[in-house]
């Protein structure tokens, strides 16, 4: 017993040493600046509709032949989780998600900001923000290599199970009328299958015979359309003319009383970081089904769930967490074992080879100076991130002071440029504004318009995932219950998606109850 | 409201069923040895959309969800000039791309948008529609190379390519 405490406390001290000497190398003039620059570009790259952090990634990627690798991939990881941190102030401010992983950001960060409490939810996800960074390094820290082979034992039944699971969330907790969150799930992931079969490569659902078609549908044109236009088209009707956005201000008062109201709200970042930290190193799952699962966590364990959608600080809190958590998951079968967890981190393994870096589990071993250097620089870069981020927030605020009659047509202008730029097609923009127009007049009849926007970015995932799940059962759907991990996901699933029925008849039951007894 | 609900609901269902249609164009069973088909997958969704608009259906005959319940008009005449002079105005900007190209029909929206629909002075309207999207300009085709549509005006861009790259 005694040797076991002894062997731990020698490999805790190990780990120290390996640490202080990451941030020794971290904390090198060089890589400091370049921290501190790649956290201000992904800062403003992730803000920007249209392009998310693995735009910066790939288009910064060749500069960095410049210097050496280490400083190379502290350079990108920095920018990585800037563009985390900016991905939430488009959505907030803008009410247009920067990247899919702030998606679930839009859903409270945006009416905070149209009740004038834009400060709040900002400060709410660089703090958020900040806290699941902290928790993921802590525990990429230490349990990199363990973690990594328990995500090796995610097959396909186990990713269906999780995109079930995400799905459940939505559809069981959602207050609203569950035939329409159903249909906007199923249409958004009808959308995701346009194009080509995944499988086969044969075309697929070529609607009406345009060519536009044989391309699948980029999530961006489906977000943009329906956050970028039908959003402010329902803001133009709602506001009359008025100008709702003008009411924001920042002071220290105000700054200090939102900094307790975040802190009350440590439940819903806690338990976020955590799930997100691991939904994020699962392969092909990522940080957006870790938003959207630390979301419906959150609203589930809420006292008040009916906030949620209103906005609700556990609303920015929860996702944003858990975005963050997810990137710094991801880097970790990267770096573990040469899988990608994320398009982005997929650029970064790229670059590593090209650097001469051969990722998977002997890197640990034989590249400790950059390991170590890298995971110290996710804890500076985290720190700057935050800083960086707080400071900015007089200058968000200043834009959202704009009058709305000309903060609405840069907006457009923005979600027009941001839609090409993200394919590089006008057939896009077309039908860019055709899914902003429909999505706005849907949601006008309580149509959500949310979960469509997670099902085109989970779609891809969960297609696969269930075919060659069906393959290797040869069509049992037992494989989703009888495997020790997908087993009691699934069954989690079933029962958040089945919870509204249960509800309903206990309330019956109750109402019953009552009437007999008065 | 209540109008507007029930012809949604149908509409949705004939997409559904149009989109059933096409995700039957390829194989929706079991293909030995492969697995569900390609079509497998949106069919079912597609199934299930359908499946969605009869419950609405049914829902706004028993009128429990809120839409089903209001006899309020599904687009006041507010709703309806503005959804057609900005609508209007985006769809107008979008056939200008393919004319004179990306920044110059954003600086035409702005000033028609900032001007005509917002009445601003001129002051302000030319203040935001001109470094607009030189800005744009400046950030996606310079700095990024995310090269945005010039239209028939590129011959004009050709120097400031020169230029800037």
């Amino acid at each position: 017993m005694s040797g076991t405490v002894r062997g731990n406390k020698v490999k805790n001290m190990e780990l120290l040493g390996l640490l202080s000497d990451g941030f020794l190398l971290a904390f090198e003039p060089l890589n400091l600046g370049l921290i501190i620059l790649g956290v201000v570009v992904g800062l403003f790259v992730g803000a920007m509709p249209g392009l998310g952090s693995v735009n910066g990634v790939a288009i910064l990627l060749p500069m960095t032949f410049l210097v050496p690798p280490a400083s190379a991939i502290i350079f990108l990881a920095a920018l990585y989780y800037g563009a985390m941190y900016g991905g939430a102030i488009s959505s907030i401010t803008l009410g247009i998600p920067g990247a899919s992983t702030a998606v679930a950001t839009t859903f409270d960060g945006r009416p905070l900001a149209m009740q004038g409490e834009a400060d709040k939810a900002l400060i709410a996800a660089a703090l958020a923000s900040f806290a699941g960074g902290t928790i993921s390094i802590v525990l990429f820290t230490l349990f990199a290599p363990p973690l990594a082979s328990v995500a090796l034992d995610f097959g396909d039944p186990e990713i269906f199970a999780l995109m079930i699971l995400a799905f459940a969330t939505f559809v069981g907790l959602s207050g609203d009328d569950i035939a329409k969150t159903i249909f906007s799930i199923c249409i958004g992931m009808v959308m995701s299958a346009i194009g080509f079969d995944i499988i086969s490569g044969e075309p697929r659902l070529v609607l009406f015979d345009l060519i536009g078609f044989q391309s699948k549908i980029n999530f961006l044109v489906l977000a943009i359309g329906i956050y970028g236009i039908g959003e402010m088209m329902w803001t133009i009707e709602v506001s009359r003319g008025d100008n709702m956005m003008s009411k924001v201000t920042v002071s220290v008062e105000r700054v200090l009383g939102n900094l307790k109201i975040i802190w009350g709200t440590w439940k819903a970042w806690f338990a976020a970081s955590f799930l997100g930290f691991f939904v994020g190193i699962l392969p092909a799952a990522g940080a957006t089904p870790g938003s959207l699962m630390a979301y419906g966590v959150a609203k589930m364990t809420s006292r008040e769930p009916e906030r949620f959608g209103k906005g609700a600080v556990e609303g920015v809190v929860a996702p944003e967490a858990a975005n963050n958590a997810a990137s710094t998951g991801s880097m970790l079968p990267m770096l573990t074992l040469g899988i990608p967890g994320s398009p982005t981190t997929a650029v970064l393994l790229g670059g590593m080879v090209i650097w001469g870096l051969q990722p998977g589990p002997r890197l640990f071993v034989t590249e400790t100076e950059f390991v170590w250097g890298l995971i110290a620089s996710l804890y500076a870069a985290n720190l700057f991130a935050v800083i960086i981020n707080i400071a900015f927030i007089p200058l968000f605020l200043w834009f959202l002071r704009t009058p709305f009659t000309i903060l609405a047509p840069l907006i457009f202008v923005l979600s027009m440029v941001g839609g090409y730029a993200a394919t590089e097609r006008m057939f896009d923009v077309w039908l860019m504004l055709i899914l902003g127009m429909g999505g706005y007049l849907l949601r006008k009849l309580d149509y959500p318009v949310a979960p469509a926007v997670l099902a085109i970015v989970l779609g891809p995932i969960a297609e696969p995932a269930l075919r060659q799940s069906l393959l290797i059962s040869g069509g049992d759907v037992m494989v989703f219950f009888n495997r020790p991990i997908a087993g009691p996901i699934t069954i989690i699933a079933l029962i958040l998606l089945f919870l509204p029925a249960f509800q309903m008849v206990w309330k019956r039951y109750i109402r019953k109850q009552k009437a007999v007894e008065s | 409201m209540r109008r507007a609900e029930i012809i949604t609901a149908v509409l949705m269902a004939a997409l559904s069923l149009y989109l059933m249609y096409k995700s039957a164009e390829l194989p929706i069973g079991w293909i030995p040895g492969e697995g569900p088909g390609g079509g497998f997958w949106p069919f079912w969704l597609a199934a299930f959309m359908f499946g969605s608009t009869i419950l609405i259906a049914v829902n706004w005959f028993r009128r429990k969800s809120p839409p089903s319940q209001s006899e309020d008009p599904y687009l006041d005449s507010y709703g309806m000039k503005m959804f057609l002079l900005v609508g209007g105005g985006i769809t107008g900007m979008i056939f200008l791309v393919e004319i004179i190209g990306m920044h110059l029909a954003a600086a035409a929206f702005l000033i028609y948008y900032i001007r005509f629909l917002g009445g601003h002075s001129w002051k302000v309207t030319l203040g935001i529609s001109i470094p607009a999207p030189v800005i744009t300009f400046l950030f996606f085709d310079i700095a990024l190379r995310k090269f945005l549509p010039t239209g028939l005006m590129d011959p004009l861009y050709i120097p400031l390519y020169d230029y800037f790259l």
